[in-house]
């Protein structure tokens, strides 16, 4: 048996035009494959943040106690959260760095826009208000590194020093030396009252 | 593995079921009859200790199931309770962790067997690969159990190494997010690190079986890495070899049993009991000591992502080694270059071993990255070039010409003489 002899059965294959079976493989194939990503998703979401978890976003934080120089730390979406009180030298001495020396020069801060300049001024900068309050610092105490928490008062530049892998931040918060990538991240928070702020 | 089977079984009991599963024949062609080189020495003995370390492991493992608790709040005190009020629970408890880091030692001086003998080189390549798969489920393995005591080395460790995948572009966030089922590590990563440690070693008992099936298609390399020419080269793996790898076992467990009983914290870190605090981080953390090679790779490089890359990069590079090797012939004896090149990179890995556990500071910084830098220099400038530019020694005609090369004879007579005597090998 040759193909010739098969001109007739094969008559509609050798034709460029889809045929209705190319048609039903296709579509076949296109549901079993929308399908499985459907079915997929549930054990691929089922490990994302539950909404145990999401309930747990906000808090609200009493700083009456918290005298200049001194720092709190709080737990918050379970990592732990700064909020320092800072002196006037610390103020000074982050005002006095410039943009360009700065590893990242992005604020970093959840209050303002995306692209905001690393300022001492724009890293203080809570939700709500006119002007930054400069002594309330108030940042995610996570290094940006590979997550550990930093230790305070500590490093080349009055700031934070993270003892796992050596990076060093200012009194702002900012990344200076060593290998973490970005600024400390400052979340979302604002001033309920000159002594209440709630996070998140 | 391989098809129906020719041997015939004279017990009826024993034909009824080969002929419908060829089990029996099986096992007896591959771990009873299978043709192995006549000259391996003891560094062929730790495929047979790995596959108990992982008996090992599996045992005392399911065991430790049976009373320990996936709970954020009870997991520590859980822990505890085992070694305190658990009958032999102690014992259950220190077999696990110090098997843990015997299946490291074993499987670290198995890959540098294979990698001075040239084990990875054609036809043992996807073997090999096998292997680095092997690897990798075990670090992800003990990486896991380690969390579950639930003590500052566990939570920060598993801070450290899941914000590793932070350094992924765009992504990266959502990513660490939806390894830890939170915005940090917390009772929803324990419960699924749990759970993927309880699985991952049915994985890798899966893989080991490929790995050895693998193995059994080219057969064993051997020192003189001189491929088996005839049956003369070949003693059955049963009795010679089920008797040295019995012995080596007995040797390896010794050395076991003393860490177990006398030194059973010596390879842990003290801080793993205190109980996990997410507002402190110990102020010098550390990974397990298998790990510290890897972990002073990260470190040496200043920039996260680089870190990241180069730290996955430092295994990833195994993966391609049998063509990086250019090299045709096989045994490090008759590379007498690359010999030299194999002990340095020896050194490198134990000195990166001994940076990674020291703080991130001045000249160990420094020491890493010189260190870091020859490491992938060996597997990816020196290995290519060694192959043309090294003159290696003649090779021996066969293994058994290799081994009476050894003794001072030679000749074909003596060869005969040998390989029908081979309690008279090396």
């Amino acid at each position: 048996m040759t193909f010739g002899d098969l001109d007739v059965a094969h008559a509609h294959t050798d034709t460029q035009e889809p045929t209705r079976r190319d048609f039903l493989y296709i579509a076949t194939g296109a549901v079993t494959a929308v399908g499985a990503a459907a079915v997929l998703w549930p054990f691929i979401d089922q490990m994302n943040p539950d909404a145990s978890v999401q309930a747990l976003a906000s808090i609200e934080v009493d700083i009456t106690s918290v005298e200049v120089g001194q720092s709190l730390t709080v737990m918050w979406r379970g990592k732990p959260v700064f909020i320092r009180h800072r002196t006037e030298a610390e103020i000074e001495e982050a005002n006095a760095v410039p943009i360009g020396d700065l590893p990242d020069p992005i604020a970093r801060n959840a209050n303002l826009p995306a692209d905001a300049e690393a300022t001492d001024a724009n890293r203080v900068f809570a939700t709500g208000e006119a002007e930054p309050r400069l002594e309330w610092l108030l940042m995610v105490g996570v290094c940006t590194h590979l997550g550990c928490v930093p230790l305070g008062e500590q490093g080349d530049y009055d700031g934070w020093f993270c003892p796992c892998h050596g990076s060093h931040y200012d009194s702002a918060g900012r990344i200076r030396k060593g290998p973490a990538p970005r600024n400390l991240d400052v979340p979302e928070y604002e001033f309920v009252s000159d002594t209440l702020i709630r996070v998140g | 593995m391989s098809g129906h089977s020719t041997i015939h079984y004279k017990n009826p009991v024993v034909r009824w079921i080969d002929t419908r599963l060829p089990i029996i024949s099986t096992m007896q062609v591959n771990a009873m009859d299978f043709p192995t080189p006549k000259n391996l020495n003891y560094f062929w003995t730790f495929g047979g200790i790995l596959t108990l370390f992982l008996g090992i492991q599996i045992v005392t493992g399911l065991i430790l199931a049976m009373h320990y608790t996936a709970h954020v709040s009870l997991a520590f005190n859980s822990v505890e309770h085992i070694m305190r009020d658990v009958n032999y629970g102690w014992l259950l408890r220190y077999m696990h962790a110090n098997g843990a880091s015997f299946f490291f030692i074993a499987v670290y001086i198995h890959i540098f067997r294979g990698l001075y003998y040239g084990s990875y080189k054609q036809p043992r390549e996807l073997l090999w690969m096998i292997g680095v798969v092997i690897l990798l489920l075990m670090m992800a393995t003990a990486f896991m159990g380690y969390v579950l005591p639930w003590g500052q080395m566990s939570f920060w460790g598993a801070t450290v190494i899941t914000n590793l995948f932070s350094a992924i572009p765009l992504v990266g966030t959502a990513i660490v997010e939806w390894l830890w089922g939170g915005f940090a590590v917390g009772n929803p990563t324990l419960n699924r690190f749990y759970s993927l440690h309880y699985l991952l070693p049915f994985v890798l008992a899966a893989v080991v079986f490929l790995h050895i099936w693998a193995l059994h298609v080219p057969g064993n390399n051997n020192p003189s890495g001189v491929e088996v020419k005839s049956d003369k080269d070949t003693i059955p793996f049963h009795p010679y070899y089920t008797v040295k790898d019995f012995f080596a076992i007995i040797v390896f467990l010794f050395f076991y049993a003393a860490f177990v009983f006398y030194l059973p914290n010596t390879l842990g870190h003290t801080d793993n009991y205190i109980p996990a605090n997410p507002l402190v981080t110990p102020a010098h953390i550390v990974p397990e000591w298998y790990f510290l090679p890897f972990y002073a790779i990260l470190r040496a490089v200043p920039d996260k992502l680089g870190g990241v890359i180069a730290m996955f990069a430092a295994i990833a590079v195994l993966f391609v080694l049998p063509w990086l090797d250019t090299s045709k012939v096989k045994s490090a004896t008759f590379r007498p270059l690359y010999r030299q090149f194999f002990w340095i990179l020896v050194i490198t890995c134990i000195g990166l071993g001994y940076l990674g556990a020291k703080p991130p500071e001045g000249g160990y910084v420094i020491a890493s990255r010189i260190l870091t830098i020859y490491y992938f220099a060996h597997f990816l400038v020196i290995l290519p070039l060694l192959g043309i530019f090294e003159r290696t020694k003649p090779l021996p005609a066969s293994i058994s010409e290799s081994v009476l090369a050894k003794h001072g004879g030679g000749g074909a007579t003596a060869a005969a003489g040998a390989a029908s005597a081979p309690e008279n090998r090396g």
